[in-house]
């Protein structure tokens, strides 16, 4: 079940063998990670065995449609599936999530609970939704400084005006006063990402920080992360169904189709030499304006398979254009692994790679 | 803000003109339609047809609808001269002027009642707030739980239990069982013992129905707002849990709570008829059910004035808090 790691490189570390007792040197490393989910139906598989590294000062872009696990891989790293369940089933997780040398599953839930702001900061979608309507932005950053460091409150709020300045909301004094619905919707974001940075933290997780955004909003604040992540120096996680974000932003893609990694790789040779027919699929149904638009988008046909009844052997195959290719034998029951398809490239799919690269330049690439 | 507040308490004046004009042709509907005479009434049954005349001559019966109304109002504010019959009467401000039934000042009658109803609702408020509240908060936390599905059955109960059910219930084993309470009201300026231990059971018994819709109310408001992702936030700040509960859940789950406790505070004080009688507090509520089943109508009109200025009191100050917990509304 164990993916076979072997990569090289920055963003995706050495080889490793799971194993508890042997903390990683990559920054961030999540081990067959396993996030399951009882309900009335039926165990929801939201992530099903999931495993990548990344370093600092790196960028990796999940990508992947709603209900591929994305957003339970970056609430799982949070450690956020485990407080406040109130009566509600527990979340069964398996697996390691290895930050700065520190197993965070196995730890103590206070000292991931102290972690979380301070070394592990999250952005969430809908800034309006994530702000408490009742306190001003300000009392909202101050807090999450406080939390932290046993400062006062005049000390707390230069900090909390010095970011609101950084992450280039104008008049920050006065608008450390406002309440969230009081700012447009790009300022509230900013100001998320203020409350994010506010304690400077080693991990930042952005989770579909662009998508509740206008357009042109949307690309000042990429350019805000991009900006900040130079000089904050944090490894960044960015979670989105939009490869244009992941384009603009990510040093490493990894693609996920019904809780598990389908490819991952170097965003230049994920965008260019994709591997995986989902990939293919993303890409096609992705609008570029940087080519003559000949064709119409491509849509990937079919829906999003139930996590409940995770089609055995390859995940993707009922929505497969190449589910027919003949494969060596390999059987409809058997999962592919992800393998190594390229320079620190993987890629879980049963064809040949020989076959892939036919199909990808000669059938797909001229049709984007 | 200021001039939001002006403008709400000119719509509560005109608010309470209306209900007293409305109410007010009452003195004039009901003899219309029953054949009545309010003056014979208040006369008596064996009158003679001169002293029936001299006294609607004397409470201005015979006056214009219009002119009685600024009678009625002016005499709240400054107190009303009765003439007639070669003597005046002087009602003293506030007058709402005099009983059919018992010839007393309605006033005096009002100021007799109202601190009954006053004590019985303040006292069952702050118990029910206090049990409600934290019984749904607690239930809310303890979902699904043992817990959660005896405070719900109980609560259920109470909601569903009539009020003079559950106040027999209350005095045939609290009182004439296990005596552990008074049976009659006191006036807490006699006794602070003797008030608490007369009103005890009313307490009880009404905190008992309110706790119960409150504490439904808070566990529904507490499991949405749980569920919000303001609440994600905070622990994702790295609060601790006691502050993401105790701050960033309570402020937004005690919104809706405050607003549905002075709506329920202003409609008790005139609303707790039920309570009032089975536990035989004379209160506005036995005011009420007197003026209406006696056709007292001076009565009527005073105790309907006094419980609409309660409820519009109350929303006005709903409204006004509410502005101050919830900075999204705006005061404009």
């Amino acid at each position: 079940m164990t993916d076979k790691l072997t990569k090289t490189g920055a963003a995706l570390g050495e080889p490793v063998a799971p194993s508890k007792d042997a903390p990683s040197d990559a920054f961030l490393d999540v081990r067959d990670l396993k996030i399951h989910f009882p309900t009335d139906d039926g165990l929801v598989k939201s992530v099903d065995g999931l495993s990548f590294q990344l370093e600092k000062g790196k960028t990796l872009g999940i990508v992947g449609e709603s209900g591929s696990g994305k957003s339970v891989t970056s609430l799982g790293i949070m450690g956020l599936h485990t407080v406040g369940q109130y009566g509600r089933q527990k979340a069964r997780i398996s697996g390691e999530i290895w930050l700065n040398g520190r197993e965070l599953l196995s730890a103590d839930p206070d000292e991931v609970r102290r972690m979380r702001g301070r070394e592990m900061a999250m952005i969430f979608q809908d800034p309006l939704s994530a702000m408490h309507p009742y306190y001003t932005v300000g009392h909202q950053i101050v807090e999450a400084y406080r939390v932290h460091h046993k400062v006062d409150k005049k000390t707390a709020r230069r900090r909390a005006v010095e970011l609101l300045d950084r992450v280039g909301i104008p008049e920050p004094a006065k608008r450390f006063e406002n309440y969230p619905h009081e700012f447009s919707g790009g300022m509230r974001q900013r100001a998320m990402i203020a409350m994010a940075l506010v304690n400077n933290p080693e991990l930042l997780i952005a989770d579909e920080p662009t998508t509740a955004l206008d357009v042109t909003v949307q690309a000042q604040i990429l350019d805000l992360m991009r900006d900040l992540q130079k000089e904050f120096g944090s490894a960044v996680v960015i979670i989105t169904h939009d490869l244009g974000v992941v384009a603009e932003l990510a040093d490493d893609i990894l693609v996920m189709y019904g809780g598990r990694c389908v490819e991952r790789g170097p965003a230049e040779s994920v965008f260019y030499e994709p591997q995986h027919p989902y990939t293919w699929g993303l890409l096609g149904s992705m609008p570029r304006i940087d080519r003559e638009q000949t064709e119409r988008l491509i849509p990937v046909k079919g829906n999003p398979p139930s996590l409940i009844n995770i089609p055995s052997g390859c995940a993707f195959n009922p929505r497969c254009p190449y589910a027919d290719v003949p494969k060596g034998g390999i059987t409809r029951t058997q999962r592919p692994e992800l393998a190594l398809a390229g320079d620190r490239h993987f890629s879980a799919c049963h064809m040949p790679q020989e076959e892939r690269t036919r199909i990808w330049t000669e059938e797909i690439a001229p049709k984007l | 803000m200021l001039a939001y507040i002006v403008r709400r308490l000119f719509a509560v004046v005109v608010m309470l003109l209306v209900v007293t004009f409305v109410t007010l042709s009452i003195f004039f509907l009901i003899p219309k339609m029953t054949g009545s005479d309010p003056a014979a009434m208040f006369v008596g049954k064996q009158a003679d047809p001169a002293s029936i005349e001299g006294i609607r001559q004397k409470l201005g019966l015979d006056e214009p609808i219009l002119v009685q109304f600024w009678h009625f109002v002016s005499g709240i504010f400054v107190g009303r001269d009765y003439t007639g019959g070669g003597d005046t009467i002087h009602c003293a401000m506030p007058c709402f002027g005099y009983s059919f039934r018992t010839e007393q000042e309605v006033s005096t009658m009002l100021a007799d009642a109202f601190p009954v109803t006053l004590s019985m609702v303040i006292g069952a408020a702050v118990l029910w707030l206090v049990l409600g509240v934290s019984t749904g908060v607690i239930s809310a936390l303890k979902r699904g739980t043992i817990i959660d599905r005896a405070a719900m059955i109980t609560a259920l109960a109470g909601v569903s239990l009539p009020i003079f059910f559950t106040a027999m219930l209350a005095m045939l084993v609290f009182r004439t069982q296990l005596h552990w309470v008074d049976a009659t009201y006191v006036p807490i300026s006699e006794s602070f013992g003797g008030w608490f231990g007369g009103l005890l059971l009313p307490w009880v018994t009404l905190a008992f129905l309110y706790a119960a819709m409150y504490a439904r109310l808070t566990r529904a408001t507490m499991l949405e707002v749980l569920g919000e992702d303001y609440i994600r936030t905070a622990r994702a700040k790295g609060l601790p849990e006691p502050v993401v509960l105790g701050k960033h859940a309570m402020r937004s789950t005690m919104t809706p709570i405050l607003t549905i406790f002075g709506m329920d505070l202003g409609a008790l004080v005139g609303g707790a008829i039920l309570t009032e009688t089975a536990f035989s507090l004379h209160g506005l509520g036995g005011l009420a059910i007197k003026g209406v089943s006696e056709r007292d109508l001076p009565l009527i009109l005073a105790v309907t004035l006094i419980t609409a200025s309660c409820v519009v009191i109350a929303n006005l100050v709903v409204d006004l808090l509410y502005a101050v917990i919830d900075p999204r509304v705006r005061l404009a």
